[in-house]
């Protein structure tokens, strides 16, 4: 197969076989991670820039370290670095951007669609490292990667998803992308958070957490934002723990082999007891060694990867 | 100056149906007669336009009853001459002009502002509309008979809906003895909640917070109990949901006297054809569902919407070429508005009888204005050329703003001269 896409900007694009290629090329990155030498010289001379205008941690480090290890140059810039603060719009930004040159963007936004927007505007490859509550395809993708690690596949799966539906991106990444690779996804929250049309979306929406837990192959946590505490979605962190939080009890109701992911940062005690975060069926620490294989393999592909390996 | 237009077909609902000759003098219409009973001008005279209207109908003056013109203050995004000569474009023949201007149009002095510059256009006419409150703001009532007197003929505080409920109460007591209706943009701010879209399924899978359509409802609702409770006359703007049209639909058969206008994006666009983050699509209310869309055109077909408006919002280019949440609510109007409405009737929801009713006359009717084609009226009137093919092009555009979600569209229909205070102000050349 030869991936053409250009840019990743939601699992919505991306077809079946092209997921499939993607986490194939993955798994093959994942090894160079487990070196001493950590380092290949793939996309070496090529320039990647890290445009996050949201706070983000462990996505930006995941993209720096999978840039770093393909041997290409990245550049890290932020909202408060860049002329955003001065006023300039992002269309002036990202075209400054690119007038140096780079090969890839990789962008977080806090609007939905932004990247989209920058696609349009750029001719270099855009890579979205999540927009506002739209898309985030990379954690998805690493995700999927860690399903397919343990469970083989995702024929007749079921996923469980937990938590603010209305305004997670990862939520519909990964509603669209495992349904799509034929798993069966159960969603649960309050109706606050539950946006109107999901089940459209690829997914049913549970009546309430035991529910949404028995039987299930995977437990995918989504964390509570605690901000929103008293901003009229739930009342306090207690209760929602009570009603949402994943817990020993609950967990007993999943599959016995069942899988608890989070994209993280883990609210311990909200959405997920530390026994369980810390447990044997955790595999967040997973998602996030898979994060950078994964980000390696988009780097790969959007920058012609294949091409290369058509012509050799 | 006068004009001569021989053979035209005209609907003026209640008045003419049929073809006639019509003499315009001295800005009004001087004789409408069975063709060929008006003596034929002289030919050397230099001094008559003779129109030829085989083909063409002609019909009240367009009115459109919700434009934002931005002058004062916003000129960057239209000014009142270039925004008056979109309207002439589009056959429009007068426009109401909302007070978001900067100055608000809370005082006599800005709408005496508006009206002189209006004068020095040769265009469409204006009829501002003024502010119920000081700066919008929703606290204290305007000097509301003042502004009347200089020139207005309704308030609003449109897009910043009035939300204190005894101030409406108030507002529609005091209107009611000036004998002014009351506009409202019905929008509970705090339902809508920043949201940048229509609350559904296209906006659940764009990540765009959703405007549900109750937000616009229980305005209607509320403001219908208000106009039952105080006999005052109420006009809902630019309605856009199923709800809020069997609301309206059953107030009017209780007898409460209220009014509605849609807008063409309301029955020809759903929420599921705004293409991928495209800001010219966003816009307050939201395109809503096909289920709303349908029931607008009903609505527009069993007489509960009065007539078409277009909320006309131009915007600078920059203001659109933003993040989607960020971009500014609005598109403009005034030169699709016929093109599109045209296109019920094509589509066979609309009699052209009706068509005429919901651009002219019940406007005119709102307004207190009379613009029948009768001799001593002034003379305000559209010469509609039905059948020319033609293709948005925003860049064609007469109005400053290029906001526009219908690019590319054809359209069947369109004004091929327009005429105010018995003066062409538009002719379509025959280019397009």
């Amino acid at each position: 197969m030869r991936f053409t896409k250009k840019d990743i900007l939601d699992i919505d694009s991306l077809t079946r076989e092209e997921i499939t290629y993607i986490l194939d090329t993955a798994r093959g990155m994942k090894e160079i991670s487990q070196r001493a030498i950590k380092k290949v010289p793939t996309l070496r001379g090529k320039t990647i820039v890290l445009f996050f205008q949201e706070p983000s941690t462990r996505t930006k480090l995941s993209f720096e370290l999978a840039g770093k290890r393909l041997s290409a140059d990245t550049v890290a810039i932020s909202k408060s670095s860049s002329s955003i603060v001065k006023g300039e719009t992002l269309r002036d930004t990202v075209r400054t951007l690119e007038s140096m040159k780079p090969d890839i963007i990789v962008m977080r936004h806090s609007s939905s669609g932004a990247a989209y927007q920058v696609a349009k505007w750029v001719k270099c490859a855009v890579i979205n490292a999540g927009d506002g509550t739209h898309a985030h395809p990379s954690q998805a993708l690493l995700d999927m990667m860690t399903i397919q690690e343990e469970k083989g596949g995702f024929e007749g799966l079921k996923v469980s998803l937990v938590g603010d539906i209305s305004h997670s991106r990862v939520a519909r990444s990964n509603i669209i992308g495992l349904s799509r690779m034929g798993a069966r996804v159960t969603v649960c929250a309050p109706g606050t958070m539950i946006p109107m049309g999901i089940e459209q979306m690829g997914c049913t929406v549970a009546e309430d957490m035991d529910t949404c837990v028995t039987d299930a192959d995977v437990v995918m946590m989504l964390r509570i934002q605690k901000e929103r505490q008293g901003s009229l979605l739930f009342p306090s962190e207690r209760e929602y723990a009570a009603l949402y939080g994943l817990n020993p009890a609950r967990l007993a109701l999943a599959a016995k082999d069942a899988l608890v992911m989070h994209p993280g940062p883990l609210n311990r005690g909200v959405e997920i007891s530390t026994r369980v975060a810390d447990g044997e069926h955790a595999v967040i620490l997973d998602q996030v060694t898979n994060g950078v294989a994964l980000r390696m393999a988009l780097f790969y592909l959007v920058s012609g990867g294949t091409k290369h390996a058509d012509s050799n | 100056m006068q004009i001569q237009i021989k053979g035209v077909r005209v609907i003026d609902p209640g008045n003419i149906e049929g073809i006639r000759d019509i003499r315009i003098k001295d800005g009004l219409f001087e004789a409408v007669s069975e063709p060929g009973q008006l003596p034929d001008v002289a030919e050397a005279s230099q001094d008559v336009n003779v129109i030829d209207g085989q083909g063409l109908i002609g019909v009240p003056g367009l009115i459109d009853v919700h434009v934002h013109l931005r002058e004062p203050g916003q000129e960057y995004k239209e000014t009142i001459e270039t925004g008056l000569k979109a309207a002439a474009a589009g056959g429009i023949t007068a426009v109401c002009c909302m007070p978001n201007t900067n100055p608000v149009n809370d005082n006599a002095q800005v709408t005496a502002f508006i009206l002189s510059q209006a004068k020095k256009v040769h265009a469409a006419r204006v009829y501002p509309v003024g502010a119920i409150s000081a700066n919008l703001e929703g606290q204290k009532l305007n000097d509301i008979a003042d502004m009347k007197k200089a020139g207005i003929w309704a308030v609003t505080d449109d897009g910043m809906p009035v939300t204190d409920s005894q101030l409406m109460r108030r507002t529609l007591e005091y209107c009611k003895s000036l004998d002014i209706p009351v506009l409202v943009h019905a929008e509970d701010k705090r339902l809508a909640d920043g949201g940048a879209m229509n609350e559904g399924l296209p906006a659940t899978v764009m990540g765009i917070k959703g405007i549900p359509n109750a937000a616009e409802s229980v305005m209607v609702m509320r403001d219908i109990a208000l106009a039952e409770l105080t006999g005052a006359r109420v006009h809902f703007c630019h309605m856009s949901t199923a709800q809020s049209i069997e609301a309206i639909r059953a107030a009017k058969a209780k007898g409460v006297r209220v009014t509605c206008e849609t807008a063409p994006h309301y029955f020809t666009l759903t929420d599921a054809d705004i293409p991928a983050y495209d800001t010219n699509f966003k816009m307050n209310p939201p395109l809503r569902s096909d289920k709303d869309r349908a029931a607008i055109i009903e609505g527009l077909a069993d007489g509960t919407i009065d007539m078409i408006a277009t909320d006309h919002a131009p915007h600078a280019e920059d203001e659109k070429q933003v993040e989607f949440d960020q971009a500014a609510f609005g598109i403009v109007g005034l030169e699709t508005s016929l093109g599109l409405s045209l296109d019920l009737v094509t589509r066979g929801h609309l009699t052209l009888i009706q068509l005429v009713e919901k651009m002219a006359k019940a406007p005119a009717d709102l307004m207190g204005i009379n613009n029948d084609i009768v001799p001593g009226n002034r003379a305000d009137l559209t010469l509609i050329d039905m059948d020319t093919d033609w293709i948005v092009n925003p860049d064609a555009f007469v109005s400053k703003g290029r906001n526009t979600p219908f690019t590319g569209r054809s359209l069947k229909g369109a004004a091929a001269f327009t005429i105010v205070d018995g003066r062409i102000v538009y002719t379509r050349s025959s280019s397009f």
